[in-house]
Order: C-alpha cells, then structure tokens, then sequence
C-alpha cells in the first residue's frame, strides 16, 4: 500500500515537471521546410495546420518534447520542439536583420552557406551526380493517419515518445 | 595639402594591415575586419561599424553550427553522390513500406522534425550495405533487407540509421577546417548574395564536405564508439515504439553469417556483429525476441517477399 502511494507521488511528480509554463509567451521560428501543427502533443494526433520555414510563433506552454503554439492568424495547436527555433531566421540575405546586426545567437540566414544557389553550382561542377532520385524519395511521405493504422494493425503498442 | 594625403595614406595602410592580420589569423578576425577598415577608411562611422561587425559575426557564427537548412542540402548531396556507385531498386511497392515503417521510427526518435523530413529508398546492389545522410536520407540495400527475417528486425535497421542522423555522426564526419575558406568568403558577403568568385569557394567547402562524409560512409566506416552510439540509440527507438528491440540481435546474427567472406559493405565499414552484440547485451540484457506477429509477417513478405 506505502509503495502504491509512493508511486502514485512519483507519477504526479513527473506530469509536474514534464509540464513547464513558459513564463510570458515566448516566440519562436519555425525551422524545417514545412511544420506540422497538431490537436496533441503527439504525432498520432490530428494536423490542425501546416506552417512554413521561418513562420514566427507563439510558445505558451511545454510538455517534454512538445510546444504549444499558437499563430499569427490566431490558429493554436502543438509542435514538435525539434521543428523550433529561438533563432528568428531572416528569410533574404540583404534584409533589415541580416544588415543591422542582431548575433548570431539570435538569427540565422536561410538560403546562406550550403544552400540551393551551391547545390546548382555543385550540380554543373559534377555532372555524374544525379539529383533525380533523391527528387523521388523525398516525395515519398507517410502521413499521420497511415502510421497510426500501420501501429495498430501490427498490434504495436508505442511506450512513450509519440504517445505524450 | 601632402599632410592630408599622408595622414590618409598611412589609414590605408593601417587598413591594409588589419586586413592582412584578419587573413592571418583566422576567422574570429575576420569578422571584425569590416569595421576595422571602414573606420581606419573613414568611410562609415563607429555606429555603421560596429552593425557589419555584428552582421559578419551572424553569419559566422551560422555557419559554424550548420543550420537544419544547410544540414539538408549536404544530405542530398551525400544522397546523390551514394546513388552514383549504387543503384536504387525501383520497386514502389518495397519503398513504401519501407517509408511506412522507418517513418513511423522515426517519430519516436529524439529529433523527429528535420528541415526536409526523413526519407527512405532501397538500393539494388546485393551487398549488406545502409547509409544515413545528414538531414534524414536513408538508402538501405537488397542484401541488407535479406538479413532481416521479421518487419522487427528491418525496424531495428533503420532505428540504426535514424541515430546516425540524430546523432549528426554524418556532420561530425567533415575535416575540421573544412569550413573555414568558406567562412571567410561569408564573412566578406555579409548581407549580399554570393558573386560568382565567392560561390566557387563556398562550393569548394561543400564539395569537400560531401567527399568527406561519403568517403567515411563507404570506405573507412565511423569508429566502433559511433556505432556502438547509434546501436544503443536503435534501442531507445524500439523501445518506445513499441517492437522488442532483441530483434537488432537476431537481425545481426544473421549478418553475421551472410557477411562472412564477404569484406564489402558492412563487414568493411561496420565492427563485426558478434561485438555489436556482445556491446548491445549489456544494454538490453538477454532478453528474446517473442514469435513474429501473423500481421506483420504477411505484410512484411508481401511487401519485401523476393527483395
């Protein structure tokens, strides 16, 4: 009985500290090509919206590995942290950011360095290399609905991380 | 009159001096070098200066932790380079499973959301071969889908290669200095697109990043602590998903045989399978792996039957 209560406490403990109130919202930059918004902290859950490279946002709340979110145009959900940035990422090379010196802890350039201007440059330098199919398979997306059938069907039972 | 010209003379060098130390001595330097100059120039004031100063660090210090951008169009590029010496297997319905499965890993996986997302394709040749590209491009060979007898074990392949990217082991591969001509060229642009003189030599580093990540990929391997690192992710993977992750070491018992004579592939670039499980054992103990599910086994034949 004293252990099934100690437990008890020891699971409250972790829901408490696996959720952080970020203190005053803080905003945040989407930085992959294209950002899931979801109903839940979970990959299983419904896309609410997609958002886009660069894309600011609000951070009201966190749960272990998950943001709650909410966008300019009002529209709320959870995103993955991994898909997040502190970095406001400045989307042309000449812009006011990039020009007028916020650091490099606070900003990152898109399409600076390795980008699609040095990929072409590298395509016309090494002829042999074809892009074609790395083209094609990164066609290739699964989407939410099919992994949950796929993990159902096959009677797989996730622990933790996509469930949360 | 002379006075002024001399007193402008010697700015110049001054300037000209800044800027041969900037070379010197590397690209913390260089990234002050614009306001160096432009105040010993007189052409901006200490306010201007100190804004390029601040804008040449930006990008410095951006390119020195490779964005999620950056880290995509490498991948594709060791991707495309990969697929010159081996051949995709062009079989739509193989390759969807194959995405079903590693992309349903890989929400369960540390860093789930890359710039381009995660991506899987199978290649002809028979060798027991599997790469991981920075950013999320997997290509897993015929041969290596022949040592997996259960839908758990190619999970346990591709929960593999899923930690090498998470683990940035692709990134870690690129010479330690590769980077710094390109920097410099960078730092030059700061704020403008890249002209023509200044993108050959940001390709030059790209070029050589690619060669030293594919090189390490297809000839050396990465060392025996990296793999032991990404096996012990593959666990964590496979765990949380949900599949009994003694299905890695049932899968590389099986390498274990069809790897023996055979120096190509894996068994040049991979510590032997019966030290990856020794290694792995002390992790999940000795634990069994359970029968396969009938779901599973139907789906994973139909898919990959004759692969």
């Amino acid at each position: 009985m004293k252990r099934q209560s100690k437990r008890w406490l020891g699971l409250g403990l972790i829901v408490m500290i696996g959720t952080t109130l970020v203190a005053g919202p803080v905003t945040m930059s989407v930085q992959v090509k294209s950002g899931q918004v979801l109903a839940t902290p979970s990959f299983l859950g419904k896309v609410v919206t997609r958002v886009n490279y660069g894309d600011r946002l609000q951070v009201l709340e966190q749960q272990g590995d998950w943001s709650k979110v909410t966008l300019a145009d009002g529209q709320g959900g959870w995103m993955h942290n991994s898909a997040l940035s502190k970095k406001k990422i400045a989307m042309k090379a000449g812009s006011q950011d990039a020009q007028t010196g916020a650091s490099g802890d606070e900003l990152a350039l898109a399409g600076k360095g390795f980008s699609s201007d040095v990929e072409a440059d590298f395509k016309t330098k090494n002829r042999d290399v074809d892009f074609t199919w790395v083209d094609k398979m990164e066609k290739i997306k699964v989407p939410p609905e099919s992994m949950q059938q796929f993990l159902k069907d096959g009677g797989i039972q996730p622990v933790e991380g996509g469930k949360r | 009159m002379s006075l002024r010209i001399d007193a402008r003379a010697q700015l110049l060098s001054v300037a000209a001096a800044a800027l041969a130390l900037a070379f010197v001595s590397g690209c913390s330097t260089m990234s002050q070098v614009g306001g160096v100059v432009g105040q010993a120039t007189g052409v901006m004031n200490a306010d201007q200066a100190e804004a390029l100063n601040k804008s040449a660090l930006a990008i410095e210090k951006t390119f020195q932790d490779i964005t999620p951008e950056q880290e995509y169009y490498i991948g594709r590029a060791v991707a495309a380079t990969v697929l010159v010496t081996y051949k995709p297997f062009d079989r739509e319905q193989a390759n969807a499973y194959l995405n079903l499965i590693g992309q349903t890993a890989v929400q369960f996986s540390a860093k789930p959301e890359t710039f381009g997302g995660y991506h899987f394709l199978l290649l002809e040749t028979d060798e027991v071969n599997a790469f991981a590209a920075p950013g999320g491009l997997i290509l897993v060979s015929r041969g290596m889908v022949r040592c997996c007898k259960t839908e758990d074990e190619l999970a346990a392949v591709l929960a593999h290669e899923i930690s090498h990217v998470d683990h940035q082991h692709g990134l870690k591969a690129i010479r330690k200095g590769r980077l710094t001509s390109a920097l410099t060229t960078l730092g030059a642009a700061a704020g403008s697109s890249l002209a023509g003189g200044q993108l050959a030599e940001v390709t030059k580093a790209f070029e050589g990043s690619i060669s030293d990540i594919t090189s390490t990929m297809m000839n050396s391997g990465y060392s025996r602590t990296t793999e032991f690192e990404a096996d012990k992710g593959a666990v964590v993977i496979m765990k949380k998903m949900g599949y009994n992750p003694a299905a890695l070491v049932t899968m590389l018992e099986r390498m274990q045989v069809q790897l023996k004579a055979d120096n190509k592939g894996f068994g040049k670039t991979h510590p032997a399978p019966e030290v990856r499980i020794a290694e792995l054992k002390k992790t999940i103990g000795t634990e069994t792996q359970p029968e396969a599910s009938p779901v599973r086994q139907e789906r994973f034949q139909k898919s990959l039957g004759g692969v």
